[in-house]
């Protein structure tokens, strides 16, 4: 962990800073795809370092923000039944549901608990054979490998009492569908750096070409982000369309070969519903066939009606990085940490909570 | 991009809690939750101008002298962690309530609430423990109260310890008396303790080298009295150095600044923060405070306190600015942007 001081090295960070002032000559509209890195870049005040040039805006690569309320409604309906045991990770449990959220029931005698690895999850199903134990697998590339692992060990222990509710997301697609949007104006990205430790930048390449964008795969301490968006100005200004890998002491081009050949074994590709913004074709992942007895949407079907999102929250632009958190009239108003209304407002990687934690002030409130 | 620049007021009028609302483990997390239970339920009923100071320890005169009185639920799991276990922290964290408002401890209670089926070797264990502390800290446990409840009814073992003391003529600590030009003093590493008990929570299993920091402060809060003039101190437990600091900020209506990259924090817990997404600054303590001191006599305060061996790594992390009421934070990297209480929960049941 000697990294953690010489990334948070504050002359380094202002002469980063410094050249890429020096190096923006107009506007450019720059959006970081992972939740880690808006944590980072608000934590710190990044932003308060770059030239008003250099605009940054927020991607959807929080995981728990964009899974879908029928989703956590279905994981809450599955948490209630008495013959049941859910596990999560922890930022799971205050994101809203329709009527409530996972913190609510557990408070209410459901059993969830929190687990820091699907593994644990397994364990716990060894551990309670008359009950079915689910494990709530959400997250983009970064997790899959472990959710894959789970089944693994599952199969190979013989243990049937234990399933997923999958509701997983992947960066590329996603990434696409911003760039097409009507009125999209991200016009780089800093790439998403765990993702990348796990699935290399192959798959950025046809993005960056196609679309003619530049991305710099970018680690997660401030002077990891001065760098990748220095780097990316870079680019920009150079008229350079090209994916540059700035988190060199994580990422190699092709990734972890053995984290994807086993999410590649339990997983396959499929159309997956993002909350606030869509569903976006071939951008999630489920079980193959081989594996489908531990889908627990399968095992737990569902008839739930799932009504709107609150109209208040515009989660779904903060997420596209159409507005910025602080542009929400709801924003430290309604929506609070402790009062969320969207899910960007829950997990610490969320955009909205980012921007609460450092205590910016929303457009509606008074003074 | 909004630059951070104004402070959103810290220890605002509180939201009502909602009828056919349940309580929440963030309700207990010393944050805001845990504010918004005190202050909407509980201030209200007992209404009196002590209670509503919310000090460490109340300090009411009781036959011409002041005495200083404070109770406070371990709940802690796991019951033994890294470095210590659940008796001494009953022991230290009343001892240190009583610190604060620069009491020496005379005399503990204890209450125990026992769930049927712990084990009696633990119970001894931590019956030794609490003994050993007491000991250390020169106070006396005497009198208690013992009660078993089902299996089921209780995690193992909590024990409730209430303390009192003396607090010497002419001190007047408290959280509403910091001035601007005071500057904040923390008396070790911050996080330590938190994270002590985190690596040893089911699934994490931390293999590394860090242990609960959890001790009496009376003896470093004596050479720091003797030494400067003190306006508060404050024991930096729940919601951690973060929380402490906003609480003191709204409480006597100043702007303080923190400086980043001045906080002491140990190598292995600024990793195994940085590994679960934790912010030291927001980790709880056992054995660390915050003192507010006359900024003319910060070397002296800061001299007084690494004199005492639990101070050693003392540090002078901010101070008290004129400005709009609240905290702001010097990033490590240069920048500065406001910093707010602990929302919900963090770390469950760490104390």
């Amino acid at each position: 962990m000697k990294y953690v001081d010489e990334y948070h090295d504050a002359e380094l960070a202002r002469r980063l800073a410094k050249r890429i002032t020096d190096a923006a000559s107009r506007p450019w509209t720059i959006m970081e795809v992972c939740g880690g890195q808006t944590h980072t870049l608000v934590r710190h005040g990044i932003d308060q370092l770059l030239p008003d040039e250099v605009r940054l805006v927020h991607g959807p690569g929080c995981p728990v923000c964009v899974t879908p309320l029928s989703v956590i409604d279905h994981a809450i309906e599955i948490a209630g039944r008495p013959d049941t045991i859910l596990c999560s990770f922890g930022d799971m449990l205050r994101v809203p549901g329709s009527a409530t959220d996972l913190q609510q029931v557990r408070a209410t005698g459901s059993d969830v608990r929190v687990v820091y690895s699907p593994l644990d999850a397994v364990d716990i199903a060894t551990g309670n054979p008359d009950r079915t134990v689910v494990f709530f697998a959400v997250g983009f590339e970064t997790t899959a490998p472990a959710n894959a692992m789970a089944v693994h060990r599952a199969t190979a222990q013989g243990v049937d009492n234990f399933a997923l509710l999958v509701a997983h997301v992947l960066v590329p697609p996603a990434m696409l569908a911003i760039l097409s949007a009507p009125g999209n104006r991200v016009q780089g990205f800093l790439g998403p750096g765990h993702v990348c430790t796990v699935m290399g930048w192959g798959e950025y390449e046809p993005i960056a070409a196609s679309c003619g964008v530049p991305i710099v795969i970018t680690g997660f301490e401030p002077v990891d982000l001065l760098e990748g968006i220095l780097m990316l100005v870079t680019q920009l200004e150079e008229g350079r369309h090209e994916v540059e890998n700035q988190y060199v002491r994580s990422v190699r081009r092709e990734g972890n070969p053995a984290a994807r050949a086993v999410v590649a074994e339990v997983f396959e590709p499929c159309d997956q519903a993002w909350r606030g913004i869509g569903t976006l074709p071939s951008s999630g992942l489920r079980l193959r066939e081989a594996y489908r007895g531990f889908d627990a949407a399968l095992r737990f079907p569902t008839d739930l009606q799932v009504p709107d999102d609150s109209r208040l929250c515009i989660a779904g632009q903060v997420l596209q990085g159409r507005a910025l958190p602080d542009e929400c009239a709801a924003f430290g108003l309604e929506c609070t940490p402790e009062h969320p209304l969207g899910a960007p407002m829950v997990s610490s990687e969320g955009a909205c909570a980012a921007y609460h934690a450092a205590g910016r002030v929303g457009t509606r409130r008074p003074g | 991009m909004t630059a951070g620049g104004n402070a959103e007021p810290v220890g605002s009028c509180p939201t009502p809690l909602p009828p056919g609302e349940a309580v929440l483990l963030g309700h207990g997390s010393g944050g805001r939750l845990t504010s918004e239970l005190i202050d909407g339920i509980f201030l209200d009923r007992f209404a009196n101008p002590e209670l509503a100071r919310l000090g460490d320890s109340a300090v009411v005169e009781v036959g011409g002298l002041r005495l200083a009185f404070t109770t406070d639920a371990f709940v802690v799991t796991p019951a033994f962690f890294p470095g210590s276990d659940i008796g001494a922290l009953s022991v230290n964290g009343t001892v240190n309530d009583l610190a604060m408002v620069g009491a020496a401890p005379l005399f503990l209670s204890a209450a125990f609430i026992l769930e049927e089926g712990l084990l009696v070797e633990d119970l001894t264990t931590i019956s030794d423990s609490m003994a050993e502390a007491c000991r250390v800290a020169g106070v006396t446990l005497v009198t208690g109260d013992t009660k078993v409840v089902e299996r089921g009814g209780a995690d193992g073992i909590f024990i409730t310890t209430s303390g009192v003391g003396l607090v010497p003529d002419g001190l007047d600590l408290g959280p509403d008396r910091l001035l601007a030009g005071d500057v904040i003093l923390v008396s070790g590493p911050v996080g330590t303790h938190g994270v002590a008990v985190m690596s040893q929570r089911a699934g994490i299993g931390f293999d590394v080298d860090i242990v609960s920091d959890t001790a009496p402060l009376t003896g470093l809060v004596e050479e720091v009295l003797a030494a400067a003039e003190v306006h508060c101190l404050r024991d930096a437990t729940r919601g951690g150095l973060a929380t402490v600091l906003c609480e003191l900020a709204s409480a006597s209506q100043v702007r303080l600044l923190l400086r980043e990259a001045d906080v002491p924090v140990l190598d292995a817990v600024r990793a195994a923060c940085a590994t679960l997404g934790l912010d030291p600054l927001y980790v709880a303590n056992e054995g660390v405070c915050v003192a507010a001191v006359a900024g003319s006599d910060a070397d002296a305060a800061l001299r007084a306190a690494r004199s005492h061996p639990l101070g050693a790594r003392a540090a002078i992390v901010g101070l008290v600015e004129s400005g709009p009421e609240g905290v702001q934070l010097e990033t490590a990297v240069g920048t500065r942007r406001p910093i707010h209480m602990l929302a919900g929960e963090a770390l469950p049941r760490i104390c």
